[in-house]
C-alpha cells in the first residue's frame, strides 16, 4: 500500500511548511548583497542537496531568495546562499 | 464474521454520529429544554450575517481588509448596542468617504511598515471610522502616530539580541515540569513535554523520544469515518505478531491462533494473512489454514529441533503484514474544522516515517505534520525544518503556561538552521563552531578547548561578548559597538594637502 503512486508526483514546495523559494537572477543577486554589505558567505547557507534546492535546480553558488509568512512581519524575506555539501563528522 | 463485523460498527457509529446536546433534548423535558448548539450558533451568527450583508450593499468595492475591520464594527454595535440594520447601513454610508480617506492615507506608509502592521493598521481603523467616526485629521494623525511607533520599538543597533532571547527562553525554562511523561492531548498516547522536550529540540535529536504525525486528510477521505479508518488501517504497521492470540508448537508444525477482534479492527482477514506469508520467504509455501478453526493457520516444519523451531516462530511473529515501518499506531481523531465548522477526521500516528506516509492516498501531502524535526529536514528542507522547530519550540512553552515572545524564538530557530543544516545549542553545534577559543571555554570542556587552541596555535581576536568579558574589557554591545573609523594612509594625505575636506 505505502509504494502505491498518486497521479500526479507530489512537489516539496506544495508542502504547507515550505515558504516560497526562488533563484535570483546573477545580477540582482549582486545587487542584494551590495545593498546588505555582506559577502556571500556571511550569508546564511542552503545546501545543494537541500529538498527545495534540488526541486529548483540550483547550483552552488547561486542566492535563493525565502518569502516567509513570518507572525510579526506578515511576510519576511529571506536569503539563502547555496553551498555544496561539507561532509564533517 | 461479518455479521460480528456491521454490529460493532452500528455501534461505534451511535456514539459518534448524533450531536451530543440533541439527544438529551427530549429526556429531559420536564423544564424548558436549553437551546441547542446550532441554535446559540445561530444567535451568534445572525448579526455578523447581517453585517456582511451591509457591506456588500454599501461599500462593495473597498479592499478586503476595511470590510473586515467595518464588519467587525457592525457586528460589535449590534450586539453591544444594540444598532438596527438601517441604523447601521446609516452610518457605514456616512463613513464612507471617510474611509477612501483612510486608504489613501495608510497606502502612503505602506512601504515604511511591514505587512502586518499594514493590515492590522488598515482593519482597525475602518471598525474605529465606523464605530466612533474620526475626523480627517485625526486619521492622518493616528497613521502617523502608529508609523513612529513602531520605528520607535525597532531593535537598535548594537542590542544584544542573543542575550536577551537567551535570557527570556531560559528564566521561563526554569519553570517548566522536569517529569518525562504526560498524558495529554491525544489518548492513549504519551507524549513528551516540558522540559524534557525543549532541551530535546534545542539539541537537535534526531529522533524525538515521542515521534508522532499528525496527518490531514484529503477531501474526499476527511468527512467519511470508514474511508479515515481505512488510511489509519494502510498507514499503521502491523506484523503477524500483532494479531496473534496464542501459538502452539506440535508435532505437525507451529499453529497460529488469530484474535477475531484485532483482525477485525486491523481490517484482515486470515484470507489476506496467508496470502502475504506465501510470499515471505520465511514461511513460503509451507503455510495452510488450519482444518475445523477458521482463525488459525498452520505453518509446517520440517526439523524436529526445538530452538530452531522457536526461532522460526519469531520470525514468523515479526513479519510484515501491512503498513509504514516506524508507524507504531494510527489513531483517527474527530476535529471541527476552522473554515466549514464541519466535522472532520484526522489521523493521528506514533511514531514517524514522513517520506513514506507523503505517498499514502488519502493523506493530503500538502499538510502532513510530524514532530521529527531531522525527518523534515531530509524530506522537506531546511526552511521547513526551521518552521517545524519554530513551531515545536513555542507550543512546548505555550503549553506549559509560559508566554515567551515569538521574536527570541525565531532568532533561535534562524540561529540553528543557518548553516543549512539544523544545528544543535551546544558544544556540537553552535557553541563549538564558535570562532573564539575563549568563548568555547567558558561554555563547557574548557580545558578540552584550551589545551587544544594552545596544541594547535589559534588566535582569539576578541570580538565576541564571552571573550571580552573573561579580559575585562568592554564589550562590544550596545553603545559600545560604535568605533571610530580611520583611514592612516587617507588622514595622511589630507594633512599633508593642507587639511580640510
Amino acid at each position: 500500500m505505502a509504494g502505491s503512486k498518486r497521479k500526479t508526483k507530489f512537489s516539496v514546495l506544495e508542502h504547507e511548511l515550505v515558504p516560497m523559494h526562488e533563484i535570483v537572477p546573477p545580477d540582482e543577486a549582486l545587487k542584494i548583497l551590495r545593498e546588505l554589505g555582506l559577502k556571500p558567505t556571511e550569508l546564511p547557507m542552503i545546501k545543494v542537496t537541500d529538498p527545495v534546492a534540488m526541486e529548483l535546480g540550483a547550483k552552488p553558488g547561486d542566492l535563493i531568495r525565502i518569502i516567509r509568512k513570518s507572525p510579526t512581519a506578515g511576510v519576511a524575506i529571506y536569503y539563502r546562499y547555496v553551498v555544496p555539501v561539507i561532509t564533517k563528522k | 464474521m461479518s455479521g460480528k463485523k456491521n454490529k460493532k460498527e452500528g455501534k461505534k457509529k451511535s456514539k459518534v454520529r448524533p450531536k451530543k446536546v440533541k439527544e438529551k433534548k427530549p429526556k429531559g423535558s420536564v423544564k424548558e429544554a436549553p437551546p441547542t448548539v446550532e441554535e446559540i450558533i445561530e444567535e451568534v451568527a445572525t448579526p455578523g450575517r447581517i453585517a456582511s450583508e451591509i457591506v456588500n450593499k454599501v461599500i462593495p468595492d473597498m479592499p478586503k481588509l476595511v470590510k473586515e475591520g467595518v464588519e467587525q464594527a457592525l457586528t460589535k454595535m449590534m450586539i453591544e448596542e444594540g444598532y438596527t440594520r438601517e441604523e447601521l447601513e446609516e452610518k457605514v454610508r456616512e463613513a464612507e468617504h471617510l474611509l477612501q480617506r483612510l486608504i489613501k492615507e495608510v497606502e502612503l506608509i505602506h512601504g515604511e511598515i511591514p505587512e502586518a502592521i499594514y493590515e492590522e493598521l488598515l482593519r482597525k481603523l475602518s471598525a474605529e471610522v465606523v464605530k466612533t467616526g474620526v475626523t480627517e485629521e485625526e486619521i492622518a494623525e493616528i497613521v502617523d502616530i502608529a508609523v513612529k511607533t513602531y520605528q520607535e520599538s525597532l531593535v537598535h543597533p548594537g542590542e544584544p539580541v542573543g542575550t536577551v532571547a537567551a535570557q527570556s527562553i531560559g528564566e521561563p525554562g526554569t519553570q517548566m515540569t522536569l517529569r518525562t511523561f504526560h498524558y495529554a492531548g491525544v489518548r492513549e498516547m504519551s507524549v513528551v513535554l516540558g522540559l524534557p522536550r525543549l532541551i530535546e529540540l534545542v539539541d537537535a535529536r534526531k529522533n524525538p523520544e515521542t515521534p508522532l504525525m499528525i496527518l490531514e486528510l484529503e477531501e474526499e477521505y476527511k468527512y467519511d469515518l470508514e474511508k479515515a479508518r481505512k488510511t489509519a488501517r494502510a498507514i499503521e504497521y502491523t506484523t503477524l505478531g500483532d494479531v496473534v492470540s496464542r501459538v502452539q508448537i506440535t508435532k505437525e508444525g507451529i499453529i497460529i491462533h488469530f484474535d477475531p477482534d484485532i483482525l477485525e479492527d486491523k481490517g484482515l482477514s486470515v484470507e489476506d494473512i496467508i496470502a502475504v506469508l506465501k510470499k515471505s520467504r520465511a514461511s513460503s509455501s509451507r503455510v495452510e489454514p488450519l482444518e475445523g478453526d477458521e482463525y488459525a493457520i498452520k505453518v509446517k516444519v520440517r526439523t524436529q529441533d526445538l530452538t530452531r523451531i522457536y526461532k522460526m516462530r519469531d520470525r514468523l511473529m515479526r513479519i510484515k503484514l501491512k503498513g509504514i515501518r516506524g508507524i507504531k499506531k494510527a489513531i483517527i481523531r474527530e476535529e471541527i474544522e476552522e473554515e466549514t465548522g464541519r466535522k472532520k477526521y484526522v489521523i493521528v500516528t506514533e511514531g514517524t516515517n514522513l517520506k513514506e506516509v507523503i505517498k499514502v492516498p488519502g493523506v493530503d501531502p500538502r499538510k502532513v505534520y510530524t514532530n521529527s524535526v531531522y525527518e523534515v529536514e531530509t524530506v522537506l528542507g531546511i526552511e521547513a525544518a526551521r518552521e517545524t522547530l519554530r513551531r515545536e519550540i513555542l507550543n512546548t512553552l505555550r503549553e506549559q503556561g509560559l508566554d515567551v515572545d515569538v521574536r527570541h524564538i525565531m532568532l533561535l530557530v534562524d540561529a540553528m538552521t543557518k548553516t543549512g543544516v539544523v544545528r544543535q545549542i551546544g558544544r556540537h553545534g553552535i557553541v563549538g563552531e564558535k570562532p573564539s577559543v575563549l568563548a568555547r571555554a567558558t561554555f563547557e570542556v574548557t580545558v578540552k578547548n584550551l589545551v587544544n587552541a594552545a596544541a594547535t596555535g589559534e588566535t582569539d581576536y576578541l570580538r565576541g561578548v564571552s571573550e571580552n568579558v573573561i579580559v575585562g574589557q568592554i564589550v562590544r554591545v550596545g553603545t559600545a559597538i560604535v568605533r571610530l573609523q580611520m583611514k592612516p594612509t587617507e588622514l595622511g594625505r589630507k594633512v599633508s594637502s593642507g587639511g580640510g575636506k
